[in-house]
């Protein structure tokens, strides 16, 4: 960069008090998080952390990584300390910013893995795979809301889209034999879902939020309804869709500790990572995704220039209903390879939670998704290690995450500015 | 507009027309998913009488037994009050937030909050009878008020959103519920699955002998009175209305917006609370991870086909108890599954959402009350 511009954070010498505000708000936030994991440095074991790199059924087994916990621990913990108090005092300003609170994140959580991997060995691979898993349908989910509501649609339907998606998927594919066809069929599932919310949403102007949560009702109740009434009796028929079966990308999938996690995936992955591109470009790099962001900000001045408003809308949640549907999809032919009752558990209110903790942006909700992922995983793995801390705390921890987070870390998020108000031409 | 007929009667076609629909659609439900009655419409175009008469029969098999189920005798129409009471008492809470402008996706951790703090103070404390239901009663509607509480008081001072809050506090409760089930205060002696003591019997609300009925419907029924009264008689409730339709004119008009949020919360999980209780303390049912049910879920539907309204509650809550309660005798008699009451349920709130798409269907002209409270995030 050869600008010759000052930097504005830099002119800026006077903080308005809303900014005093938050910097002290964050800078308490971080200060507690930071203590907390002093508290764990000083008290791990000072023994050998292992790290495994690769789980017994690998090729190539890797030499796992041994860390020193004690002083580890410390170490991090003490560089928490130091950006959390930065950050109260003066502010974690400038272009290292981003970086330092990633590091800060990493240290906290390295710190922990430290304290809870004292003398014994912590499977790094299984983490990431699981966190992996776990994560695609809160990804897929999260950018299904990006599109509605970027576009003025709230969704909270995502947990519908998410059921009818994974019993269309388990149904289909058992039928038919063909894990296309029981994509295909998860898609027009959650198409479906999408286009209720989509009528009754911008043609009937129903409220979004109340229309969401009766349309979730609603998938729950269908797809529990025909699972009791058909599926159940003959489950070896219409409930044996199998798992899709991993396809390796050459070379990458050579890559270590890494490679084997990320590209030996199902499909269904693959078209995760492919959504996350596709949702990012279009909504930022396209004349349909400026439309998109242009009705949801301000549908007055949209409807002005020409644009149709409606008609985008219904195209954005639609589209959202495709990429949910996948979403869905993933609970049955891609992960659990059957279809119970509300298998679903609340992970499409999650999507919604890391779709507003990445604050409406594809990028963001991804991140915000892998850290659900990361922090579900984690309870299950640190039940193996038999950690003092109970595992049902440790479930806690992602949603009093997110209070903190909405409340308090990310400020006050600002939603696309017509999001949820229905637009009636005038 | 039809001006002869007064605005609710206007809604009440709506909403019986509403239910028809939904009725409707169950029954397209219950004949493509009937294997036997399907295979009848498969010479539909041979022979047409075998498929109507087929599925007419499986439709009033399943609906007959929905309805005696519900109204039956005494003893049905005894559960149908039973299965309606915490939906009352969560509806309210959904209600009385709705009418301040918030939207309370958290009755399901409000009720885990109260039933937990109820049910401990009924097993764990002695107390004479009318004492210990009254201390157990309290408990579980001050627990329920704090954790809706801690939403109002986040959202006044931070701004964060209610939606997000409520629906994460749901999860934290539900874990809290099952990490103290698994410890000594919560676990029942002897037992390793998460289950708690039963609550003493001087803590449970007397009930009509030789049925369910129990005094908590009337507790209810009071609950009903009382958010009437605070919505319609009292400065509060004023304020908390004023605040609901419109925050910045009654910021303007020197009411304190923030106040009027925390309050609401901790009214709407009070009553949430309250629904707790009638779990435990009512229908005597141990503490597990299992509590809540679909109850919490429910209050948001409740709530919404009661337009946020007490007396509407009330009736909604009611029709939703009859749903259930005949829901199970369907199932039972007819092997029809309990959640199509579920899909019943969700029909009927969808088409009363949308008056407009009812009026089409049954070509009803007149303009009626619109959408419940359309409003975004941003507000």
């Amino acid at each position: 960069m050869t600008t010759t511009l000052t930097r504005p954070e830099r002119s800026a010498a006077i903080e308005s008090p809303e900014e005093r505000r938050r910097r002290i708000r964050t800078g308490i936030l971080a200060l507690v998080l930071a203590v907390l994991g002093v508290l764990l440095a000083v008290f791990t074991a000072p023994k050998t952390a292992k790290f495994g790199l690769s789980d017994q059924f690998a090729a190539a087994q890797l030499p796992d990584i041994s860390l020193p916990a004690l002083p580890v621990a410390l170490a991090l913990a003490a560089y928490a300390l130091v950006v959390a108090l930065t950050q109260l005092f003066r502010g974690v300003r400038g272009r290292w910013a981003r970086l330092l609170w990633v590091g800060f994140a990493l240290a906290l959580v390295v710190t922990f893995l430290c304290w809870a991997a004292a003398g014994k060995t912590f499977p790094l691979t299984n983490q990431l795979q699981g966190t992996l898993n776990l994560a695609t349908p809160l990804i897929l989910g999260a950018l299904a809301g990006v599109l509605c509501e970027r576009a003025g649609v709230i969704n909270v339907a995502i947990e519908g889209q998410f059921l009818a998606g994974a019993f269309a998927a388990a149904v289909v594919t058992s039928a038919t034999g063909s894990f296309w066809a029981g994509a295909f069929a998860a898609i027009l599932a959650g198409v479906l879902i999408a286009a209720m919310l989509a009528v009754f949403a911008i043609r009937y102007r129903v409220n979004q939020v109340v229309l969401g949560v009766v349309l979730v009702v609603f998938a729950s109740g269908i797809t529990g309804f025909l699972f009791d009434q058909f599926v159940k009796s003959d489950s070896q028929r219409y409930n044996n869709p199998g798992v899709l079966p991993n396809v390796p990308i050459p070379v990458l999938s050579a890559i270590p500790v890494i490679g084997q996690t990320f590209f030996a995936q199902t499909l269904l992955v693959y078209a995760m990572y492919v959504a996350v591109a596709v949702v990012t470009v279009v909504l930022f790099k396209t004349r349909w995704g400026l439309r998109v962001r242009s009705v949801g900000e301000h549908p007055r001045a949209a409807d002005t220039v020409g644009i149709n408003v409606l008609r985008i809308r219904y195209q954005a949640v639609l589209a959202g209903g495709i990429v949910a549907g996948l979403g869905g999809a993933f609970f049955t032919i891609g992960f659990t390879g059957s279809f119970d009752k509300d298998l679903t558990a609340g992970q499409g209110f999650i999507a919604l939670a890391a779709l507003i903790m990445g604050r409406w942006n594809p990028l963001g909700a991804t991140v915000a998704a892998l850290f659900f992922g990361f922090t579900q995983q984690l309870q299950g793995q640190l039940q193996i290690l038999q950690t003092p801390i109970p595992g049902e705390l440790l479930v806690m921890a992602p949603y009093l995450a997110t209070v903190v987070a909405v409340a308090g870390a990310v400020g006050r998020v600002r939603p696309p500015k017509a999001d949820g108000e229905p637009y009636e031409k005038g | 507009m039809s001006g002869t007929r007064p605005a609710w009667a206007r809604e009440l076609v709506v909403s019986v027309a509403a239910v028809v629909l939904a009725l409707a659609v169950g029954a397209v439900l219950i004949i493509v998913s009937d294997a036997e009655v399907l295979s009848t419409w498969t010479y539909f175009f041979a022979y047409p009488p075998d498929a109507l008469s087929a599925s007419w029969s499986a439709v009033a098999d399943a609906y007959g037994a929905l309805f005696s189920g519900a109204f039956g005798g005494l003893r049905q129409l005894a559960e149908t009050l039973v299965q309606a009471t915490p939906l009352i008492c969560g509806g309210l809470g959904v209600s009385l937030a709705f009418r301040a402008g918030l939207f309370n996706i958290g009755a399901q951790g409000q009720l885990i909050i109260g039933a937990l703090c109820a049910a401990w103070v009924g097993f764990t404390l002695h107390l004479p009878p009318g004492l210990h239901v009254l201390v157990a009663l309290v408990a579980g509607v001050l627990g329920g008020a704090l954790w809706g509480g801690i939403v109002g008081v986040l959202k006044a001072r931070t701004g964060a959103h209610e939606v997000i809050l409520t629906i994460m506090l749901n999860y934290v409760a539900l874990y809290l519920l099952q990490w103290l089930l698994t410890t000594n205060a919560f676990q029942r002696p002897g037992r390793n699955d998460p289950i708690s003591p039963v609550v003493d019997g001087s803590a449970q609300f007397p009930a009509i002998p030789g049925s369910r009925l129990h005094l908590g419907f009337l507790v209810a029924l009071l609950a009903a009175g009382a958010v009437w009264w605070l919505l319609t008689r009292s400065t509060t409730g004023f304020q908390l209305r004023a605040v609901g339709a419109n925050p910045d004119a009654a910021r303007t008009a020197g009411m304190s917006v923030g106040t009027a949020y925390t309050l609401a919360m901790l009214g709407a999980g009070a009553l949430a609370g309250l629904a707790g209780v009638q779990q435990v303390l009512g229908t005597n049912s141990p503490l597990t991870d299992g509590i809540a049910g679909t109850v919490g879920f429910d209050s948001i539907t409740v709530a919404l086909l009661g337009r946020a309204s007490p007396i509407g509650t009330v009736v909604a809550g009611l029709v939703f108890g009859a749903l259930n309660a005949g829901g199970l005798q369907m199932q039972l008699q007819t092997q029809t599954p309990l959640t199509l009451t579920t899909v019943l349920q969700a029909t009927i709130v969808l088409f009363i959402a949308a008056p407009a798409l009812v009026r089409a269907v049954f070509r009803i002209r007149g303009e009626g009350a619109g959408a419940v409270l359309a409003k975004g995030w941003n507000a």
